[in-house]
């Protein structure tokens, strides 16, 4: 226990560190005295006694220090010294501590707020309990979309009951489009998205409602009484956060809705499964209503059980699959999911695909962070040169290389702090900004927030840099010699040329890490410019969209017969026609056009049409993925249609039709039926239904993604096949946003119950789906031109610093007859040198990184010439302009003052 | 300050100081540091000021205590005087030096006849 008491005993020690030291000094002092009195006694001088007293205590200062050194904690004490020590430089330099603190904020704070981004979608686990339990059953991807990666109801029955890996097998509705819920609280009708999902949805991923309940059984049977869960946003904006809002009932859709439970606010379904859009309500999906017999609907998401790994899982489901249905009624189905099974962590089905990306990114900051250390440690160094004499004098009082060492990773550390903190700053703004970014097309962005990983991340970053950039000066400065650096007169000593060469390599390895920036960031831009000039198969600019609430009449029946269908289709496509000529009619307006879903959003497939007389081939992994629109629509989209385009006479009695496009009509030429090669007018049989004649062939739509392949897409004439929703695009010659107004009132004048629907210009729809790739070429791309700066910046100080130590020499030269102009000259070969063996370095690790960066890459090879060559040039330029300040004030320099000044 | 001098082995200033303490009673800093010297024939390498890094050390583990007091020529000086703890800790030390004591000597002196019954 003593030790408890010695340690009790060291911090009271520290507590009274100031009377104890005047206490020592007391006692020294007594020392002294009595030492001199005794040495006089025995006969010496007042002086020569008082000396060898002196030397027999062997130093006050020494005895002071060992008195510290055994009472304890003497380290605080000196911490405390050095950080005010520190402060009094720093402060009496703000220029340079301003700067300082200003690079280390921005390479801190975009590690951080990267780091925040890469943390939330690859290092934590999704936002549920247990999430790793998660999986995420679907097809290995194909051509047709959404309906080849879910299934149908007879299958999820089936998989759900012979599977033993899991707790329960969940799934959602996955052809729920945008503002498909239309609330009705008197006055017009408010929009909102719902998601129908499985009953057990909640219990699976283990998310509880914060108010009220989740769904059960009952509430997905046939004949339950319509309930619906708010999502946290959606109850705190629509509804005001109402506290009593549980089991009030509001007219959605038409029907009386009963409100059941709110969820808790860190459940966002969009930012999880539907990255970039918002949901408001869930809904419980009716397994065993309509959409029994609507083929595949149903995305899975499984919970394993505990100790399940995801081999046997896979294993199960690949042995489940040969039994499950399409359709029980149609015995011939059973086995079509045969390889189609595969259980993934739903984790990596959510941000999978971002890992290259974030690990460019992290990379990017990674290297931001390296510019910084070095443009610091460049800093320090040119200040520990000036200072190279202060920390000489302090060698010879005694100081230990250790101690000055402290001392400027003391002040190291300082820097790092106030740049983290600063930088900390910089990254809340910056995560706080993304995280309400809801239409980039990222998961999860909305969860984004500095935790506590990224405190630790921040001090740990913090640390590593003031270790980097104080470490080299550190070192430099205490492993001098004393004697020269006193001696050292003017800064053309040895220390200096040594400092020099020093800097020289930082510059240049700063230089070769901002190329390597730019070129990524340079490549990232090219395949994003490309991208933008992807022929998409329409025109996205002056056009918009806007989603047209459409009720049919009951008197039309139910489509279960033929006569009801063709009752609700002409019915329908008289309301259609309705609108088209008072929406033609506005000023304005080109085209018009309705269709069921717009490209870039969702999709569905129903099956494969082959040229009538065809043999089936065996195995069809893919179908086309249909649409079903309106005459007109193919102009108001601007796709480009050979043949000719639907029109009202092809009514519900008539010949059926559709338009295909040109992949589509490649794959069906392939068959060799068609002799001339030419689709238009080609009939195709549908598998027991009607004949279906092509009269039209459009252009290859980009029906998934901008960057992707297109698909095959069959287009049906909505008088003809049954439309899940009506959008109404217009294409006008003024901007689409000008025509909002007009436009809803028009619907509103037609139908009252048309709700406030979103007007959404299709340009829209395509930067959402580049969203993803734009904000990190952004990202990318504003780190790089950081890099640049920062590039800059070190070697403006490298060569200004070598043009001041060069002053004198300069003034010989000159004062020798040099002119200015090859002063100049000179200065600026030294910086170019430096440059380019900076990009020459940076280039090469770039070529050999380029691995990395190819499956970012869009038509554009990692190893383009252009961007490359585009990349010398500007750090070319800029490491010229940034030498030529200096090399300017070089060749300014007046030889007779240069020569005097030392 | 000839070279030959001895240098202090870590511990041993604490363990002089407390034998010195007690025999000569209350003592100061300059008195310890002196006897010291004077009893070791000026053979140690002893810098004065040290001896208060080691009274310190020795008065925060409680094995001396100190007062202020005017010395014999009327100076006002810090007094140190060993505690019972002190006591107790200079009995277990002196013990132990002089294990190492005879284990150094039997070190130093032997000789090939040892050799055989060296596990003796």
């Amino acid at each position: 226990m003593s030790w408890i008491w010695r340690f009790l005993g060291r911090v009271w020690a520290f507590v009274r560190r100031r009377p104890l030291d005047a206490e020592l000094d007391a006692e020294l002092a007594a020392h002294l005295e009595m030492a001199i009195e005794d040495n006089i006694t025995r006969g010496l001088s007042a002086t020569e006694a008082r000396r060898l007293a002196l030397v027999s205590i062997g130093g006050m200062e020494q005895a002071r220090y060992r008195h510290r050194e055994a009472r304890g904690f003497m380290n605080i004490d000196i911490l405390s010294q050095d950080l005010k020590y520190t402060f009094r430089t720093l402060w009496r330099d703000p220029s340079f501590t301003i700067v300082a603190v200003l690079i280390l904020a921005l390479a801190i704070g975009a590690n951080i707020a990267v780091f925040s981004v890469v943390n939330t979608l690859l290092l934590r686990p999704l936002p549920f309990q247990n999430a790793q339990q998660l999986v995420w059953i679907a097809p290995p991807p194909t051509k047709c979309g959404l309906s080849c990666a879910t299934y149908s109801t007879d299958a999820y029955d089936e998989f759900r009951t012979m599977s033993r890996s899991y707790q329960d097998v969940t799934g959602y509705f996955a052809f729920s489009s945008a503002d498909n819920l239309s609330l009705n609280l008197g006055g017009a009708p408010i929009t909102a998205t719902s998601i129908d999902v499985i009953q057990n949805f909640f219990p699976v991923l283990g998310v509880h409602a914060q108010m009220g309940r989740v769904f059960t059984a009952e509430d997905a049977r046939n004949g339950a009484a319509p309930v619906v869960i708010l999502t946290n946003a959606w109850w705190k904006r629509q509804f005001n956060g109402d506290p009593n809002i549980v089991g009030k009932a509001f007219d959605m859709n038409g029907q009386q809705t009963t409100v059941i439970g709110v969820l808790p606010a860190s459940f966002d379904f969009g930012a999880v499964f539907a990255p970039g859009t918002k949901v408001d309500a869930i809904t419980p999906l009716n397994l065993y209503g309509p959409p029994r017999d609507w083929g595949n609907i149903i995305t899975f998401i499984g919970r394993m059980k505990p100790g399940v790994t995801l081999g046997q899982a896979r294993d199960e489901a690949a042995r489940i699959a040969p039994h499950m249905c399409w359709n029980n009624k149609h015995p011939e189905t059973c086995g079509d999911y045969k390889g189609a099974v595969v259980p993934v962590p739903l984790k990596d089905y959510i941000s999978g695909k971002l890992r290259r990306s974030l690990i460019v990114l992290w990379a990017a900051v990674g290297a931001i962070l390296l510019i910084a250390c070095v443009n610091l440690s460049n800093l320090l160094l040119a200040r520990a040169s000036a200072r190279s004499r202060e920390f000489a004098m302090r060698g010879a009082l005694g100081a230990s290389r250790v101690r000055i060492v402290r001392q400027l990773l003391t002040e190291s550390l300082v820097l790092a702090s106030f740049g983290a903190i600063f930088g900390l700053m910089l990254a809340w703004t910056l995560v706080s900004w993304f995280a309400h970014q809801g239409a980039i097309a990222l998961p999860l962005l909305s969860t984004l927030h500095i935790d506590g990983a990224a405190l630790g991340w921040t001090v740990l970053i913090a640390v590593f840099a003031a270790v980097v950039f104080g470490l080299v000066p550190g070192l430099r400065m205490a492993g001098g010699n004393l004697q020269e650096s006193l001696k050292d007169a003017g800064p053309s000593a040895s220390t200096s040329r040594k400092h020099e060469r020093v800097r020289s390599v930082l510059v240049v390895s700063e230089v070769a890490l901002a190329c390597m920036l730019l070129v990524g960031a340079g490549l990232l831009l090219r395949s994003f410019m490309r991208v933008l000039d992807v022929d998409l198969g329409f025109q996205p600019d002056r056009a918009a969209a806007i989603k047209v609430d459409y009720q049919g009449n009951p008197a039309d029946g139910d489509g279960s017969t033929q006569a009801s269908q063709n009752a609700i289709a002409l019915r329908r496509a008289a309301f259609q026609q309705q609108v088209l000529s008072r929406v033609g009619s506005l000023p304005g307006i080109e085209a018009a056009g309705f269709t069921d879903y717009l490209p870039l959003g969702q999709n569905r497939a129903w099956g494969t049409p082959l040229p009538k007389g065809a043999k089936r081939p065996d195995k069809l992994d893919t179908g086309p993925l249909v649409y079903v629109i309106s005459p007109g629509y193919m102009r108001a989209m601007g796709t480009r249609v050979r043949g000719r385009d639907f029109t009202w006479s092809d009514g519900p009695t008539g010949q059926q039709v559709v338009m295909i496009n040109d992949s589509y009509a490649r794959f069906l030429n392939s068959f060799g039926m068609w002799p001339d090669g030419n689709a238009v007018g080609k009939t195709l049989g549908n598998g027991g239904g009607p004949d279906l004649i092509i009269v039209g062939v459009v252009s290859d739509v980009h029906e998934e993604s901008v960057d992707g392949d297109a698909g095959w897409q069959i287009y049906y004439p909505n008088t003809q096949a049954g439309p899940s929703g009506l959008e109404l695009v217009v294409r006008s010659s003024v901007p689409p946003a000008s025509m909002a107004t007009s436009v809803l009132s028009m619907l509103r004048d037609i139908n009252p119950k048309q709700p406030m629907a979103e007007f959404k210009p299709i340009r829209l729809l395509v930067n959402h789906a580049v969203s993803g790739r734009q904000f990190f070429m952004l990202l990318v791309l504003s780190f790089a031109t950081l890099g640049l700066l920062l590039a800059a910046l070190g070697i403006y100080g490298v060569i200004s610093y070598s043009v001041t130590r060069q002053t004198q020499e300069i003034g010989i030269r000159m004062a020798l007859g040099a002119s200015a102009g090859i002063v100049q000259r000179q200065v600026l070969a030294g910086t170019v040198r430096l440059a380019i063996i900076g990009i020459v370095l940076g280039a090469a690790a770039s070529i050999a990184g380029s691995r990395l960066m190819a499956s970012l890459l869009f038509e554009t090879s990692p190893w383009d010439i252009a961007t490359y060559a585009g990349m010398a040039i500007a750090l070319l330029a800029v490491a010229a302009v940034s030498g030529y300040i200096p090399a300017f004030r070089a060749s300014r320099i007046n030889p007779t003052v240069a020569l005097r000044s030392n | 300050m000839s070279p030959e001098k001895l240098d202090l082995l870590q511990g041993t200033l604490d363990l002089m100081v407390l034998q010195t303490l007690v025999v000569m009673g209350s003592l100061h800093g300059y008195g310890i540091a002196r006897r010291i010297e004077q009893v070791s024939g000026n053979e140690v390498l002893l810098n004065q000021g040290t001896i208060y890094a080691s009274l310190v050390r020795l008065e925060q583990r409680g094995w001396i205590g100190s007062r202020w007091g005017t010395s014999d020529n009327n100076r006002k000086a810090k007094f140190y005087s060993i505690t019972e703890t002190g006591q107790r800790q200079l009995m277990a030390d002196a013990r132990y030096w002089e294990r190492l004591k005879e284990v150094m000597e039997r070190v130093m002196t032997m000789d090939n006849s040892t050799e055989g019954k060296a596990d003796a």
